[in-house]
């Protein structure tokens, strides 16, 4: 059923196309709405996330269009469902680029999204918004990445987990994938740098939607009974965090015993359960909804406005979504055209408010800078803020912690222009990534 | 569960201040009355102030304030004032018992703690609650110094021991006494004695107090302990079996549930229906329907949500059901291949209308009290949730035996599928045995779908990542036989959780999906092959 809608789409999109083409072959470049892109998957696995973002991204550009649009075009928007399918992800970036000819595109959630749409973004030279955090250890001149790097979420949430829980036994549970598999590969060599014992880490990989999680939780109960403090970090992904969670619940894990941090649970996921029995577990994300500030609010009201629904929650990757957007369109304004390679140029060192009160920057290995805030779930779904960095925590595409990457780094401005420079051998090691 | 380690120092310094306090209040004592007002828009480190100077006061009132603030229902209002909640927006003054009236207060938020904050309270309500009259309540109030194991308490300890005579909970004390003695400065004679109270309790928590004075012991002391801890991972050990098999059986008792419906489409009936899987989802949020509506109309019912949602569920699949078999299947019989594609269409089409209606996100079903936390038989945990589930889908498959066996339809379903042409002679009617057959698949499937809810996410995926795992046990059990699927659920699941510990549950997977290729290459019809003219038809 979706293939049939979306190529019923797509014949729309591309009639209209040739429409255009056809009254004005020559001025069509400069001419109409600026287009722009959205990658998200609104069928499959995936859907129950992305299809937030697909809402956030509508809702950003009509509020741009109200503003009067951009270099006095108006922008439109043009959706696509990649179903969760990462092949089919890469077929239609490369179709929104090359038929539907999108200045930039928005999208993709998972990693391997992200990997799926890499090559097709460097051929045809156009620019993708990731809002996601995500593992590091990558940089591409045509990506930028608004979500957090390790640096910016799992560094920050273990020192906090160390310094005032005093926690010494570490749990690293995740989904099996690339995320949580290189985050982990970071967080172990970050605690054994630290003077933790190999015996103190205990890492567990389960199946995605993994649902019977007796054994793995009876197996934390004993690994934090060995009588110092244990902390769960998890890197557990999608629909496995709600049994795992009521696991623990059942089995009567505590935050005061045994706190779980998590870095991909949010305020969605969290509205699919009763977080009374959770109150106290942690989350490290660069934006929570509760967080009171002016930006927040009126994103909020609008969000809510825009939805239609009080109920609806926010979350860090729509967060994302709001900067990366806002920072394309001031780059734009500043490079007075679309062309990909002018705003790769103009975007660098574009400073755009965030929401949490403070000014997020597009530095020159295309991260952003972003604080790094510690949540408690509480039991009406949101997070209370129990600790937050000083100062924005710029993103680091490339590990310190691990020695073949933290040699690296990535700067896309000129001279080095470059992803992954090695700052030993002065040399760019071309556009390979190292660690995979 | 809980760690040694809990408390920083500060705060064992803070409880000998408040004991100091509590034995000879001194004239810089604060009142309770003068504590109150100062947590107004107090930041977390002036709570722990005003938490550790709310015990130095030794007043009765202190108490009810740090219950309500522990459990997240001691609110601050905008006018100044701090409020403790008493039911459904009914607050009281925390100091003066008034009810809050919201028009002068302002609004009202609640007091937000963190997790040492949170164990700061539950320790110092512990020392409050100790010589309290219920002996639940003492219960509790010496479990939760066990787990402080704090030096300081032991005096409190003494005396209360001393009037206690409930001996359950004098046991509980004498515990809470002797790990609090083990982080002390004692004689030998004493540690030993507290190593073996410790040490009789036999269970993690005891295993964790033992472990963590394991290092600071001296040498004599650390034959004690040792002995003592190879005595309670002995006993663990044998209970470990015994909790594997267990969670073993309430995976199996999941996969009966979810395979079960599909041991009659797809076992008795033969047909391939791949949206077996949507079925259970549609179970699930019908589930999360009847509980929206207890929820908006009637919240004491919420206990009996699942007894509202049973009938309802196994109704709405099962006319689904009747509907689906109706519509597509019956034109698609002795076509297996089309059958498969078109249910499997016909799964997406569901998945993405459930999307549409309901939303791509998680919907919210609880568990009612009665199916949450968990109890302990002896060295096993066992969770409620699982406990009922394994319970439900025994009842589920004995109905449907009884079903199948003892009535009418059941006998006329049979009579169908060994032998249509026969059975529409005697004067069946095939087409509406064939409905009713598909329906009652469904049905089960909904029924799945009511105690999944419970346990996964209520989502348009959660009949997804069942599908598979159905067909493999009824493949497994071997096809058209039920006692073959519960065999089959039960095997796998056991088989499953025996492997997890060692390969890790990705690999457990993998190992099990490898074990049933090679058993169906060994014996092609599964565990409980039919016999008989019946396999050939």
């Amino acid at each position: 059923m979706t293939d049939w809608t979306k190529r019923i789409g797509g014949v729309l999109v591309a009639s209209a196309m040739s429409a255009t083409l056809i009254s004005s072959p020559v001025a069509a470049q400069d001419e109409g709405p600026i287009k722009v892109g959205i990658l998200h998957s609104l069928s499959g696995t995936m859907a129950i996330s992305e299809t937030t973002l697909r809402d956030v991204m509508l809702m950003l550009i009509e509020q741009q269009n109200e503003a009067g649009g951009i270099l006095g075009r108006q922008i439109e928007p043009v959706v696509v469902d990649i179903a969760s399918d990462w092949p089919l992800a890469a077929e239609l970036a490369r179709r929104l680029i090359e038929v539907d000819e999108v200045d930039a595109v928005f999208g993709c959630w998972t990693s391997v999204c992200r990997k799926s749409v890499l090559p097709v973004f460097e051929e045809l030279n156009s620019l993708l918004f990731y809002p996601v955090q995500y593992e590091g250890e990558e940089s591409q001149r045509n990506v930028f990445y608004t979500g957090a790097s390790p640096n910016q979420q799992a560094i920050p949430a273990v020192d906090y987990l160390m310094e005032e829980e005093g926690v010494e036994r570490w749990v690293l549970a995740g989904t099996d994938y690339v995320y949580p598999q290189t985050t982990n590969l970071i967080l172990e060599q970050y605690l054994l740098d630290a003077g933790v014992a190999e015996d103190d880490i205990m890492i567990n990989y389960t199946p995605f939607g993994h649902s019977d999680w007796q054994t793995i939780v009876s197996d934390i109960v004993a690994f934090g009974s060995e009588g110092p403090k244990t902390a769960v970090v998890s890197t557990i992904n999608g629909d496995a965090n709600v049994p795992f969670y009521r696991e623990l619940a059942n089995q009567g894990v505590a935050a005061e015993d045994i706190p779980v941090v998590a870095f991909s649970v949010g305020e969605e996921e969290l509205s699919g359960f009763d977080t009374a029995p959770l109150v106290g577990h942690l989350a490290a994300w660069n934006y929570f909804m509760s967080v009171e500030t002016p930006e927040n609010e009126e994103f909020i009201a609008a969000w809510h406005d825009y939805i239609g629904s009080e109920d609806r929650v926010t979350n860090d990757p729509m967060e994302a979504h709001y900067i990366g957007f806002n920072m394309w369109v001031e780059a734009v304004e500043a490079a007075g055209t679309t062309d990909a390679d002018a705003v790769i140029d103009a975007i660098v060192g574009v400073q755009v408010p965030n929401l949490t009160g403070g000014i997020a920057e597009m530095l020159p290995n295309h991260h952003i800078t972003k604080p790094v805030l510690i949540g408690e779930i509480q039991d009406d779904g949101q997070f209370f803020v129990v600790w937050e960095t000083e100062d924005l925590v710029p993103g680091d595409a490339w590990s310190d912690f691990l020695p073949e990457s933290a040699v690296l780094e990535a700067d896309w401005t000129d001279p080095i222009n470059c992803g992954n420079y090695n700052t030993e051998t002065e040399t760019c090691g071309g556009s390979e990534a190292v660690a995979e | 569960m809980g760690s040694l380690n809990r408390f920083g120092r500060p705060f064992l310094a803070l409880i000998f201040i408040a004991l100091a306090a509590l034995a000879a209040p001194s004239a810089k004592a604060q009142s309770v009355a003068e504590i109150v007002p100062q947590m107004y828009d107090a930041s977390l480190g002036d709570l722990r102030d005003a938490v550790a100077a709310l015990v130095a006061t030794g007043e009765d009132a202190a108490l009810p304030i740090l219950q309500a603030l522990g459990a997240g229902n001691l609110y601050e209002a905008d006018n100044g004032g701090i409020f403790i909640q008493t039911g459904r927006n009914q607050y009281e003054d925390a100091l003066t018992g008034a009810e809050a009236d919201l028009d002068v207060t302002g609004d009202l938020s609640t007091i937000r703690i963190n997790n040492s904050l949170r164990r700061d309270i539950a320790a110092a309500v512990g020392s409050l609650t100790l010589m309290s009259e219920n002996p639940a309540t003492r219960r509790a109030a010496a479990a939760q110094m066990f787990s402080t194991a704090d030096p300081a308490n032991i005096e409190l300890l003494d005396q209360a021991l001393a009037e206690e005579d409930n001996p359950g909970v004098r046991t509980v004390m004498e515990q809470a006494r002797a790990a609090a003695m083990l982080r002390a400065d004692i004689s030998e004679e004493d540690f030993a004695a507290a190593v073996a109270v410790i040490a009789a309790r036999g269970d993690r928590q005891a295993l964790g107090i033992l472990n963590a004075n394991l290092a600071n012991a001296s040498e004599a002391e650390r034959v004690n302990i040792e002995a003592g801890i190879s005595r309670i991972n002995q006993s663990l050990q044998l209970w470990g079996i015994g909790q594997n098999v267990w969670y073993g059986v309430s995976l199996g008792s999941v996969l009966l549930l979810a395979a079960i419906g599909l041991a009659i489409t797809f076992g008795v009936m033969g047909v391939i229906n791949m949206a077996h899987g949507e079925m259970v989802m549609i179970g699930a949020y019908v589930t999360f329907f009847v509980q929206e509506i207890i929820r908006t109309t009637n919240p004491g019912l919420f206990d009996y949500s699942l007894a509202i949602a049973i009938p309802m569920a196994f109704a709405v699949t099962g006319l689904i059901g009747i509907a689906i078999e109706r519509g597509i299947i019956r034109w698609l019989y002795g076509r297996p291949l089309e059958t498969l594609l078109a249910t499997w269409g016909l799964s997406l089409i569901i998945q993405q209308g459930v999307r549409t209606i309901f939303g791509a996100t998680n919907r919210e079903v609880g568990n009612p009290s009665w199916m949450s936390g968990a109890f302990e038989l002896g060295g096993l945990a066992i969770t409620w949730n699982r406990m009922w589930i394994v319970v439900f889908a025994l009842v589920v498959f004995a109905l449907l035996l009884l079903v199948l066996n003892k009535t009418p339809l059941g006998l006329q379903m049979r009579a169908v599928t060994q032998n249509r042409r026969m059975a529409s002679a005697m004067g069946i009617r095939t087409p509406w045995v064939d409905a009713m057959t598909f329906g009652l698949g469904s049905g089960v499937a909904g029924l799945a779908g009511v105690a999944l809810s419970q346990i996964d996410n209520v989502s348009p995926n959660l009949g997804q990542s069942y599908i598979i795992d159905s067909f493999m046990v009824v493949v497994f059990g071997g096809v058209g036989n039920l006692w073959g699927t519960l065999v089959g659920a039960l095997t796998l699941g056991v088989a499953n959780k025996f492997l997890e510990p060692y390969a890790g549950a990705v690999l457990a997977k993998i190992l099990i999906l490898v074990l049933i290729i090679l058993f169906i290459q060994r014996r092609p019809r599964g565990l409980f092959a039919l016999k008989g003219r019946a396999v050939e038809a």
